[in-house]
């Protein structure tokens, strides 16, 4: 299985998880782990979630998820785990 | 599994500590291409390119959207076009219409830059290769995306000087042809010794004609990165510095490796090398210089340099190897004035002259880079200069490079302005004694002995 990482920054508000959540649901992406924290008013979460099933491709989720983002006021972005496995893990 | 602290470094990173993939580099043999005909020739080259290379800048842009890193450049490397055009040309003017050829390419394919209008002369020129070193004023100046090198000598081979005193004219008359931009053409132009075949990195970029028919290699940056690990270990020992620099440059070595898989997968080429390579860009906070000065110095040339250099050049390498099985190129760290705002900055304070420049190549992994120089300096002096530079790389068995710029028309204290990637560089003093007599006396200096090392 292939799996994404979702990270999302920007400053704290009310419904960032649901606002993210609901995209991620309407567009059958499976939620694997979520973590999330908030430093100093900041928030910051990271998913990893499974993609095989929705019928999108990549790069348009990427960028609807952005937009999702800008309208919250929060960055969201999306990359293939990979990036991450190859530079922390031997 | 992939912990938030993790990710979070990682972007890190890519957002605010300019990590990114320098350049996909395809190289493409063109040595099937070759004719009598020139225009055959031309035609043959043109379609290679275009085939092979038509998914290359989609298929970046796939990459960089797939892991969220930048690649900042794509670009071609062919074989050597003194190679390529020797049957079918028969003046400088034919090697020219072999560039626009390769300029219109690369127009075409969408990369910003093509290398390999090449010859390979360490030990002698063919009549052919001596045209196509003629032609390159010509041609630097007719195209935009031509990059140019020229190989003049080899630990094996020795010098060849005659092609080391027509690079002193070459160079001279490129930057007189192209004077109304700062002499620009000269940044695409590169005189080497001990040039390597897979080198994705311009200028010096060329396919060697020992490569397979097509090949992707992969050069990686970071200064940046390097530096803000550095700040974590202030005032600790050398230990602690070395092991911090080879631990960053395996991280972000291992970016440049996954890259280039995936790119090698998605375009049906195989992959050739990774090139580890700390990479400066004009941004702030893509620097080498700030490296060096994180390591404890005022500034770039102070003394204590170039052993600073030669601990990050190593550990920079010690680093990168354990995190791929091929790598190539040149490796190492960059020391390009224009393209580097700590160098910039260290030239605009006095710190660092040409000949401090030329003792940091001994341990820097390519040479006199992006330096500007008064557009009076004599053509045998430019020879004469990248003669010393050559002699370190033939003696130490090393790549080294000259990029020199002599900036038609400004003196000392003066400023070229380049522009994006080449950025802009004050132009620096050369030692005004001659050495005619020198370079003008002709041949070869033989290649050095490989024993009694002292």
């Amino acid at each position: 299985m292939t799996k994404t990482i979702i990270t999302v920054v920007g400053k704290d508000t009310v419904g960032i998880i649901a606002k993210v959540c609901t995209y991620l649901a309407n567009n059958k992406i499976n939620i694997l782990d979520i973590s999330q924290t908030i430093v100093s008013g900041y928030f910051n979460m990271m998913m990893i979630v499974d993609m095989n099933q929705s019928e999108k491709p990549f790069d348009d989720c990427a960028k609807e998820l952005e937009q999702v983002g800008a309208e919250i006021g929060v960055k969201i972005t999306c990359q293939h785990e990979d990036i991450f496995e190859k530079m922390h893990r031997i | 599994m992939i912990n938030m602290f993790e990710v979070n470094e990682t972007n890190k990173m890519i957002e605010q500590e300019n990590l990114d993939v320098r350049t996909i580099t395809l190289g493409i043999s063109l040595l099937d291409c070759m004719d009598s005909d020139l225009k055959k020739l031309n035609d043959n080259i043109y379609k290679k390119i275009t085939t092979v290379a038509k998914d290359l800048v989609a298929t970046g842009k796939d990459i960089e959207r797939k892991y969220g890193i930048p690649i900042v450049n794509k670009r071609i490397s062919v074989t050597p076009i003194g190679l390529i055009g020797s049957a079918a040309c028969n003046s400088p003017e034919d090697y020219v219409t072999i560039a626009e050829t390769l300029d219109q390419a690369a127009k075409e394919v969408g990369v910003n830059f093509i290398g390999g209008y090449s010859a390979l002369v360490s030990k002698g020129m063919t009549k052919k290769e001596r045209f196509l070193m003629e032609s390159i004023p010509m041609a630097l100046s007719k195209t935009e995306r031509i990059m140019s090198s020229v190989n003049v000598g080899s630990t094996k081979t020795g010098i060849n000087m005659d092609a080391v005193r027509l690079m002193g004219d070459v160079i001279r008359q490129t930057a007189e042809a192209t004077k109304d931009q700062d002499s620009i053409g000269c940044t695409k132009l590169v005189v080497l010794c001990n040039a390597p075949d897979d080198n994705p990195f311009m200028a010096g970029a060329f396919h060697g004609v020992t490569e397979a028919d097509a090949v992707i290699n992969v050069g990686v940056s970071g200064p940046g990165v390097v530096k803000k690990a550095l700040e974590e270990v202030r005032g600790q020992d050398f230990e602690q510095l070395c092991e911090t620099i080879k631990r960053t440059a395996f991280k972000i070595t291992r970016v440049g490796q996954l890259v280039a898989q995936e790119a090698s997968k998605a375009l049906g080429i195989p992959f050739g090398i990774i090139d580890l390579s700390l990479a400066p860009t004009p941004a702030v906070g893509d620097s080498v210089a700030e490296i060096l000065q994180e390591i404890g110095l005022e500034y770039a040339g102070a003394p204590g340099t170039t052993a600073a250099l030669a601990l990050l050049n190593d550990q920079v390498k010690k680093g990168g190897v354990m995190a791929s099985s091929y790598v190539g190129g040149l490796s190492g760290a960059f020391i390009p004035v224009s393209e580097d705002q700590g160098m910039i900055d260290s030239v605009r304070a006095e710190a660092l002259t040409l000949e401090k420049l030329e003792a940091m190549t001994c341990v820097c992994s390519v040479g006199l880079d992006m330096i500007c120089i008064p557009g009076d300096t004599k053509a045998t002096t430019i020879a004469g200069i990248i003669a010393d530079e050559m002699a370190i790389g033939m003696v130490n068995q090393k790549t080294t490079a000259v990029r020199i710029i002599p900036v038609i028309g400004k003196k000392v204290g003066e400023e070229a302005q380049f522009g994006g990637l080449l950025g802009y560089a004050p132009i620096m003093p050369v030692n005004k004694y001659s050495c005619d007599a020198f370079v003008d006396r002709g041949g070869r200096i033989p290649a050095p002995i490989h024993s009694f090392k002292n």
